[in-house]
Formats: structure tokens, sequence, C-alpha cells
């Protein structure tokens, strides 16, 4: 028993996952959804990384903007110009960094929360239970708007504060979801046989409830990044967004606010929600795939 | 080499059901030693599955367990949560019933067994791995299928992993919980070939729970008749099943065609009615109200379990004919 042995039991534990990230990347790699959603989200994820490179935020003065006001699309301006002459494109561009950040933030909060919730509440059960199921029926049931409002004017308007009201309203569906779940699973007979074995509560809930309610949770990840963004455009179309970024769901307000539907401007509305469906899109295919490579059951032979 | 492995106490357990308590077993002593093989036989519900889950404590929470269960120098009633889980499966291992639904359909067959390996003994996992392959070559297992999935191996096939994963932490005792049930005649037959040769090798000791007497014939020395929680017969398992003295044992018995006996090929004679609900146990004799010989005292005095030569029964009947 020394430091030693215990560093190579856990080097053996490293390159073993690596291995096994490896075998999932081969399969995912293969699936032929999986990679057009990866892709749709790559190409996403590289527009909000260099935001910055592709659409300065010089140019989206609104003082000195670069063309006339609502001008349709041209050479110049791939997708035209908003009231005030900025470039769509660059504003989309820009928009794509605030609505990713705020959408995986808020994901990731409401997953921790959800499936915390969910596994603790399912799987020991009585009081646990009990006061956490309440607790998930009382955020379920507060009107979310007016929540996100009163958080928004008690912890002022900005990116966490988006971030982090999306997520306090968008996790009691996991937690449910996710408790069900647990529920069933934790009488399934290799829970016993596990707990026969000698296993822990934290073993058994680590190694065989998590990786069995995991594409449970994956697939409520998708469903909830793409809630996180347009629930960021509803905050954003209501002035409850970041006053001082631009995001798709802000680009869609002024376009609304602007009247471009009565002006005919379909480029200052369209290309945000584009963006918006696509990246959901992107999304929900990779859910799919992540889910065929996460249940055996669903590999095709 | 004749230590005692397994003691059981007057062993007592109950469930809450809704307010009421419903003894399961009620009652029972059982003494196990190093290389023994018992079997437990009896109808569904009659509390063999509760006697074998209190043996490893895994009873659930509405359980109560009174008397004790002695492993080696371990007391397994009212230890310790982590005591506990040290004694299951290095010392106490389990065979499951319906293997198809003891193994988590999204691991792979051999890191389920490693699993076992890792939680009990210091070892690296290749090595952990390596010790996994041996023992898929000792059921008779393709090593090179550890990297399936469950839903790719057969009912016989889960079956031997199943074995291979309790031998995991090499038990001194191996609990098989209806290791055959739904397999058929043929893969039953490999699967208690299995089971013998591996405690002839290991010197293992086999508690082999089941409502098919045949089984029990075929892997083990003893054999105890449990009824309503109670142990009601007990003898060698060769004598026991030839020549059955209390009226249930004789039931059971009577229920199985012997193969090689034409006589009895057709006739298998039913026992009618179920056992009593745990919570409306008859007066007296327990078995009384099915009991085709029952008399006098039955309904009346609830026998004890004596012993008569080298059986233990518990029946006025057979009382009665000893004292003539």
């Amino acid at each position: 028993m020394s430091a030693q042995a215990t560093r190579s039991a856990r080097a053996v534990r490293r390159t073993r996952r690596i291995e096994a990230f490896k075998a999932s990347a081969r399969l995912f790699a293969r699936n032929r959804m999986g990679v057009a959603g990866l892709a749709i989200l790559t190409v996403f994820v590289i527009l909000a990384l260099f935001a910055d490179v592709l659409a300065p935020e010089s140019r989206l003065s609104v003082t000195d903007a670069p063309g006339a006001p609502l001008e349709p699309p041209s050479a110049q301006f791939w997708l035209g110009t908003d009231e005030l002459g900025r470039s769509v494109l660059d504003l989309v561009i820009q928009g794509s960094q605030i609505s990713l950040l705020v959408g995986f933030l808020a994901t990731a909060i409401s997953m921790l929360i959800g499936a915390l919730v969910g596994i603790t509440a399912g799987y020991f059960g009585s009081w646990t239970d009990v006061v956490l199921m309440r607790l998930t029926d009382w955020f379920l049931v507060i009107p979310f708007l007016p929540l996100a409002i009163v958080l928004a004017a008690l912890l002022g308007r900005g990116l966490f504060v988006i971030a982090f009201v999306i997520g306090i309203v968008t996790w009691p569906g996991t937690a449910r979801v996710v408790r069900a779940q647990v529920l069933t699973l934790k009488e399934r007979p290799y829970v016993e046989r596990a707990r026969a074995l000698g296993a822990s509560d934290r073993q058994i809930i680590g190694r065989h409830i998590l990786p069995n309610v995991f594409p449970l949770i994956f697939a409520n990840t998708i469903l909830v990044v793409a809630v996180a963004i347009l629930t960021e455009a509803t905050l954003s179309f209501l002035g409850l967004g970041d006053p001082f970024s631009v995001s798709w769901g802000s680009i869609l307000e002024s376009a609304f606010a602007e009247g471009a539907i009565s002006l005919g401007a379909w480029w200052y509305l369209v290309p945000p929600g584009l963006c918006i469906v696509l990246v959901v899109l992107g999304f929900t295919m990779c859910g799919y795939a992540f889910d065929e490579i996460l249940d055996p059951r669903l590999r095709k032979r | 080499m004749n230590r005692t492995l397994l003691e059981i106490k007057n062993l007592r357990v109950s469930y809450e059901v809704r307010g009421t308590k419903a003894p399961a077993v009620d009652g029972v002593d059982l003494t196990l030693q190093a290389g023994d093989a018992l079997g437990l036989a009896g109808e569904s519900g009659c509390g063999k599955s509760t006697l074998a889950l209190a043996c490893l404590g895994l009873l659930p929470r509405n359980a109560t367990v009174e008397g004790s269960v002695r492993f080696l120098d371990t007391e397994v009633v009212g230890a310790k949560p982590g005591r506990l889980r040290a004694l299951r499966w290095a010392g106490i291992s389990m065979v499951f019933q319906g293997a198809m639904n003891a193994f988590n359909p999204v691991k792979r067959v051999g890191d389920q067994v490693v699993e076992a390996i890792l939680l009990h003994q210091n070892v690296s996992r290749s090595e952990a791995r390596g010790r996994m392959r041996e023992l898929f070559e000792h059921v008779g297992i393709a090593p090179r299928r550890a990297g399936d999935y469950p839903h790719e191996f057969s009912g016989g096939m889960r079956q031997r992993v199943m074995i291979a994963m309790a031998l995991a932490c090499d038990p001194p005792l191996v609990i098989a919980d209806e290791p055959t049930t739904a397999l058929d005649v043929m893969i039953q037959a490999q699967i208690l070939n299995l089971l013998a040769q591996l405690r002839e090798e290991r010197n293992l000791a086999l508690l082999v729970i089941t409502h098919d007497l045949s089984v029990l014939a075929q892997v083990t020395d003893r054999v105890a008749v449990m009824y309503a929680g109670r142990i009601v017969e007990e003898g060698f398992a060769a004598e026991l099943l030839t020549t059955p003295r209390h009226p249930y044992t004789k039931s059971l018995v009577g229920a199985f065609p012997v193969v090689g006996d034409p006589a009895s090929r057709g006739v298998p004679a039913g026992l009618p009615g179920d056992p009593p609900h745990p919570e409306a146990r008859p007066r007296g004799c327990a078995f009384h109200p099915r009991c085709p010989a029952a008399f006098e005292p039955c309904d009346r005095i609830d026998p004890v379990l004596e012993r008569h030569g080298s059986r233990l029964a518990a029946c006025h009947l057979v009382a009665e004919e000893e004292a003539r």
C-alpha cells in the first residue's frame, strides 16, 4: 500500500477512460446524423469563438454604421442592414456568441440541479423524495415570466443572470423524468446484485444508476439547450436581456420593433430565426447519435 | 477441514406490510460446514429466498430480522453497513435467478465481473481483467466474449457468467437462488454439472435454493425442506428424496415423475391448495389443512423439529411412527 500503487491504479483508470472515449468517438463518426449535427454545431461554435475577428464590434457602432438603413442583401452586406445601417450578418455572428453562451450555461445549471435532485429523490426515496419533489413541484408551478422578471430586476440584467434564471426554471422537468427512471432502475435485479456484491450507495449510483439515466439526461439536455436558447430570445425580446450585448433574441426584438415584417425586410428577421432553428436541430441530431452510442441496444450491427 | 461456515440460529424475518407484520421466516436453524452443499426446497412463498437474502443482510427496509446468522466470526444480523459490504461477495456470493436481469444492460459483461473483483480486492484493473478472463475460461465461456453486452448472450451463457461472477472473489460460500429456472433441461444439466465440478475443485460450500427437487439430487448432499417459513424436514439428499417422511416432502417428491420408473410417469401427484398466507398461519401444524395424513393432534399442537436417526422432521405422524 503506497502512494505509488494508488497512482498507478489511477493511471490505469485514466488510460482506460481515454480508450473508452476513443471507442465512443469511433462509433459517433460512423453515425451520419450525428456527424451532420456535429458539423452544424461546430460551424456555430467556430462562428461564436471568432466572432470578434469575423465581425469586429467596431462595425456594430450605432453612430458610425457602415450602410444605409434597411438595405436589402448586396455584395457588400450579404444579409442586408438593420434600421441603423449595421450589417445583419455581423449582428448574427456577434449574436451567436451570446446565444450559445447563455444556452450552454443555462443548460449546465439546469442539468446539474435536475439530475442531482432526480437521482437523490428517486434513489433514496421516503422523506427525501417527498421533500425534493414538493420543491420540484413548487418550481414547476411558479409562473416563469414573472419569476424571470423579478429575478432580473433583483439581480440586475446580465448574461449570467439570464443563464441562472433559465437554469432555475427549467430543471424541474429533468428532475421529474430522471426520478421516474431511477425509481424503476433501483428495483432492477442488477442493482440488487450490485448490492450483494458489496457496493455502496455511491458506487451503485455511479456505476449502475448514472449510466442508465445518462441517455435520458442527455436527451433532456438537448431539449433544454433548445428551450434555453429560445428563452433567452424571449427574455431579450421583452427587454430583460443584457442591454450591452447582441443576441439572436435581441436582433429579433429590434426587427420586430422596427416593423421588419410590414416593411418586407425579411433579411432582418430570417437569419437570426434560422440560426436558432439550425442550432436546435444540430443539438437534436447529436443527441440521437449519442443516445445510440450510450444505449448499445439501439446500435445497428 | 470442517470448520463451520454458516450458522443460522432461530432466525425470524417478518415483513411489515400496511401495518401488519407477516413472518416470512419463522425460527430456522441451519448450519453449513466448509465444502458442504445444502439444498433448500419448498413451494413459492415459503421463505427460501428471504432466508438467502438474510444471509447477506440484503433484506428490504420493511423487514425485521431476529435471531442470529453467523458467517465464520461475523454476526450478519444487525451488522454495520461497512462490515456487511465487506462480507458480501468476498465471503458469501450469490447466483441470482434469471441471470438475464442480474446484469446491467448497458455495461459489458466482462466489466461487470471486473467490478466485483475491484470492489473487494486491492488489485489493478488489468490484473482484475486477467482474473476475469480466467474465470470465463473456467465456466466455459470464451474470454473474447467479455467485451459483449448481456443481450448478446444466451440464457445459459449468462448463467455461466453469473457463476463466474459469483466466484470472482473466491468466496467460501455461494448461494444459488433458483440457478436453473428458465433454462431448458439440457442447459440445466450443464449448469448443475458446472456447479458440482466447481464445488469439488474449490471446496466451495453451496446453498442451493429451488422448488425443483431434481436439481437438489444432482448437486447437494443435504436437503432441508421449508414450509411456511420453517424447516419441516432435513436429511441427506439421497435418502430424503427417495424415502421422504414428512407428508409435505412426500407430496413434493410425488409431484415429479422418476426417471427410469415408468410407473411414475403418467401420475405425478399434485398437492391441492396453496401454502398459508404468512399473516394467517393455521393453528397447530401449519401444513395440516393440506396434509393428506393429518390426524388428531395436528390442528392443535405445533410439531417441533426432532431428530429421527439421520433425519430431522417436524411432524406428529413421523414422531408416532418412530415411537412404535
